[in-house]
């Protein structure tokens, strides 16, 4: 939207037209390839290791994916809009690694001090009070 | 139960054309509802004509519905507030008469099947429909005006998110009359609102309106974070904008990190109960705890949403009315920044007693009096400010200080339940809904009544009536301290939350001081709506410049009310307190005007925004076809929408010139 050219007198042109040489754009390309030609030959040869190890493996090739796309075509650097956009994803990485870590540690320790529960516990539900759909709140009433 | 025994559900049909919507639904055979509804009806029907006869139509759509001026929009978003604050309030004072009455087996009058739907719509009202639309209101008229824009980055983003805040709020008022709404309480923990258990439309009406609403609320986040950081005036550094400026970035950084987590936690539960997956049942690896554990991921980072821009605001209100800069503003600017971090380790305060262990409680409880620090910096911030300042006591500083007062002690009970300990005592009791009205009503709402008496002379250029409005300070706040210390007590004695009736006679005085409270509300409330009322009627005598106050930002430097432009040229800013400074300097506009390039008001935000409610109506009552017609629509729209190109014009150097030439700046 290009409502203010007034407005815009007095600002500096915030990074337009970055948005990498040739060169950059082609690493980027180079390296998101082999990052997905390891997982994929991974998968495929059926290495003798354990399928954790292969798994650990893929998920970390991913995250060095997101990094790479980050950096070589959203053009991430620390100078972009003035380094709003660095700090931007910065923010979001901490608040991501806050909510995915605190999530799992939390739900590992809900887990962990659960009762145990066999099956028929997990499945089945408290039986209804009859009349389930809408007198089920009766049954709080002595 | 008398009264449980007559409630049946409709029954269970499904036909092609109106989905599972069937006569049963519709509530005629409830005096209260159709009383309500009647009401409802002929005061539309009388605002209707009304209008008509005045030949206001055209003003209206032109004026407001089709506006993308960011101060129009503020302005809507505060009249949505309110009135979704009366609904609210009326459920609040429903349940503080049902819990007066039912002491000691007697049943009250609102049978439990109402009273859970009662606190439900209460909660989720005052939070998502009220709380949030204040607080984006202020901040959506302020803001610009603060920083020397035109207008705010995406005006038409702007007018779209408003409107499809205002189809969440429609699609819950709808579930009044057609339907019912969740009984599950305002965050709707599964089991409970799972398939299983919540078979209505009630709880689908509670995520689509939720959804929908949400859509509004994340895309004016980023539009507020683009207005801000692009959008300053030429020489703003960032410290040196405005406080309240800084809490609107931190607050809208907040918006945009915290509410996909809330759409995503609904869409899971959506799922699971439209198309039977098992995120949050029980079996087939599901985990309802997860749920929990989620929602208050976006949960309490919601909490400071709503408190960090109030906080701007009695900023601004204490340093004008102290006459003094802020005192400490870098450390109010940090505060800030720490709160914004801080308030996303703090969730799982809110459920210490799901069992996650003492280890995991510890931190909680440790990162929870944390962040209880960079509140009490900006306490004292304030109390700085104040002090040796020429304090000038106007309704605006007497709700400031009303909150200090009443902010400090909901802060201080808070850390109280921050102890994992107390917590399992306190848990689930009244106690814990007295703390948080405390800081709530203490916090957001005594801000909003503040900003509104302060901000309302720039938005209409007269003052608002200082006796009312004294009235209706005072008794919000004797009512406030009426209506929930007697809930701590009651908390301390054991009394649960979403209490429909109870057998100890001893708690009833309490409960009847409490209702006693809410009557006093009451009348501030109404003395705040007089106030409003009577201000216009004496708008002549009450004119007053554009800068009553004596204010210190740049906000007051524009016209009351404010041009569409805002600024009839840019502002070269070179410090903070910008306008203070330019006062001492004898500030005049130069005089030489250009024309000034506008975004053109459109309707598209509303037609899209009225598919979404037909949209969302149709995925509660299962209405496929209308669904799909519906979606579809609201994605071709969108797309024609772009091809709009007819989306600006020129404002005259010379009108500019004659607005600004009559109104001799003060």
């Amino acid at each position: 939207m290009s409502e203010h050219p007034e407005h815009g007198q007095g600002h500096v042109d915030h990074g337009h037209g970055d948005h990498g040489t040739f060169g950059s754009l082609m690493t980027g390309f180079g390296l998101a390839g082999i990052l997905t030609l390891i997982p994929f030959g991974i998968v495929m040869m059926e290495p003798d290791w354990q399928p954790v190890v292969s798994i650990g493996i893929i998920m970390g090739l991913g995250a060095i994916q997101i990094v790479v796309h980050l950096v070589y075509f959203l053009h991430l650097n620390r100078d972009s809009e003035e380094g709003w956009t660095f700090a931007a994803t910065i923010f979001a990485i901490v608040i991501l690694a806050i909510v995915l870590a605190g999530s799992l540690w939390v739900m590992h320790n809900m887990n962990a001090n659960m009762m145990p529960m066999s099956e028929e516990n997990m499945t089945g539900l408290p039986d209804l009070p009859a009349g389930a759909e809408h007198g089920g709140h009766g049954a709080s009433h002595e | 139960m008398a009264t449980e025994a007559l409630h049946t559900s409709p029954p269970d049909t499904w036909s092609p054309i109106f989905g599972r919507l069937n006569w049963g639904w519709i509530p005629y055979h409830e005096p209260i509802l159709v009383g309500t509804f009647s009401a409802i009806v002929l005061g539309g029907l009388a605002v209707l004509l009304l209008m008509t006869r005045f030949r206001l139509w055209g003003p209206f759509w032109h004026g407001w519905v089709t506006t993308i001026d960011h101060k129009k929009i503020g302005i809507m978003y505060m009249a949505l507030g309110f009135i979704m604050f009366v609904r609210g309030f009326a459920d609040a004072i429903m349940m503080r008469a049902q819990q007066a009455m039912a002491a000691g087996g007697a049943e009250g009058y609102l049978p439990p099947h109402h009273f859970d739907q009662v606190f439900t719509a209460h909660g989720v009202i005052m939070i998502f429909f009220v709380a949030m639309a204040f607080i984006t209101g202020i901040m959506n008229y302020v803001m610009p005006l603060q920083i020397g824009a035109r207008d705010v980055a995406f005006p038409f983003l702007n007018n779209f998110s408003f409107w499809m805040t205002v189809a969440g709020a429609v699609l819950v008022n709808i579930s009044l009359f057609i339907g019912e709404f969740a009984r599950v309480g305002w965050l709707a923990f599964p089991p409970l609102s799972g398939a299983s258990y919540s078979t209505g439309p009630g709880m689908d009406y509670y995520l689509w309106s939720l959804q929908i609403a949400g859509i509004g609320t994340t895309l004016s986040g980023i539009n507020m974070i683009a207005t801000i950081l692009k959008m300053r005036s030429p020489g703003m550094r960032l410290f040196d904008m405005p406080i309240f400026t800084w809490t609107t970035l931190c607050t809208n950084f907040l918006i945009v990190a915290a509410f996909p987590v809330l759409t995503a936690t609904l869409t899971m539960l959506t799922l699971d109960r439209y198309l039977g997956t098992h995120f949050f049942t029980n079996d087939l690896g599901g985990n309802s705890m997860l749920y929990i554990n989620l929602i208050w991921i976006w949960g309490h980072p919601e909490v400071y949403i709503l408190i960090l821009p109030i906080f701007g605001v009695f900023s601004e209100i204490v340093a004008t009315f102290s006459g003094k800069p802020i005192f400490g503003y870098k450390t109010m600017v940090w505060a800030t920044a720490c709160i914004m971090v801080l308030s996303f380790i703090v969730w799982l305060h809110h459920f210490f007693t799901m069992g996650s262990g003492a280890n995991v409680n510890a931190f909680f409880g440790i990162t929870t009096m944390i962040i209880a620090v960079p509140t009490g910096v900006k306490i004292f911030n304030w109390l700085f400010t104040m002090y040796k300042g020429s304090v000038r006591l106007e309704t605006p500083m007497l709700w400031t200080i009303a909150f200090i007062v009443t902010f400090t002690i909901g802060g201080m009970t808070g850390v109280l339940l921050a102890v994992p300990p107390v917590d399992f005592q306190l848990h689930n009791t009244l106690f814990l809904i007295a703390h948080f009205h405390n800081v709530i009503i203490g916090g957001v709402v005594f801000g909003v009544y503040a900003a509104v008496t302060y901000w309302w002379p720039k938005a209409f250029g007269f003052k608002l009536h200082e006796g009312w409005m004294r009235r209706c300070f005072w008794l919000w706040v004797t009512g406030f301290y009426f209506a929930f210390m007697p809930l701590y007590a009651l908390g301390l004695m054991g009394a649960t939350r979403r209490m429909n009736a109870y057998m100890d006679t001893a708690w009833q005085i309490y409960f009847v001081i409490a209702a006693f409270g809410a009557v006093l509300i009451l009348g501030g409330i109404v003395c705040g709506f007089a106030g409003g009322y009577v201000s216009i009627l004496k708008r002549k005598e009450l004119a007053c410049g554009s800068d009553p106050w004596n204010g210190r930002t740049l906000d007051w430097a524009t016209q009351s009310p404010v041009a569409p432009y805002n600024f009839p040229e840019e502002i070269q800013v070179t410090g903070r307190d910008m306008f203070w400074e330019m006062k001492q300097n004898g500030f005049k506009w130069s005089g030489h005007f250009h024309d000034i390039h506008m975004p053109k008001g459109t309707s598209s935000g509303i037609v899209l925004a009225a598919m979404a409610t037909v949209f969302g109506f149709a995925m509660i009552w299962y209405i496929w076809w209308l669904a799909i017609i519906s979606f579809l629509g609201c994605v071709a729209y969108g797309i024609a929408h772009t091809f709009n190109y007819d989306r600006d014009f020129y404002i005259p150097a010379k009108d500019v010139e004659a607005n600004e030439s009559k109104d001799a700046i003060a």
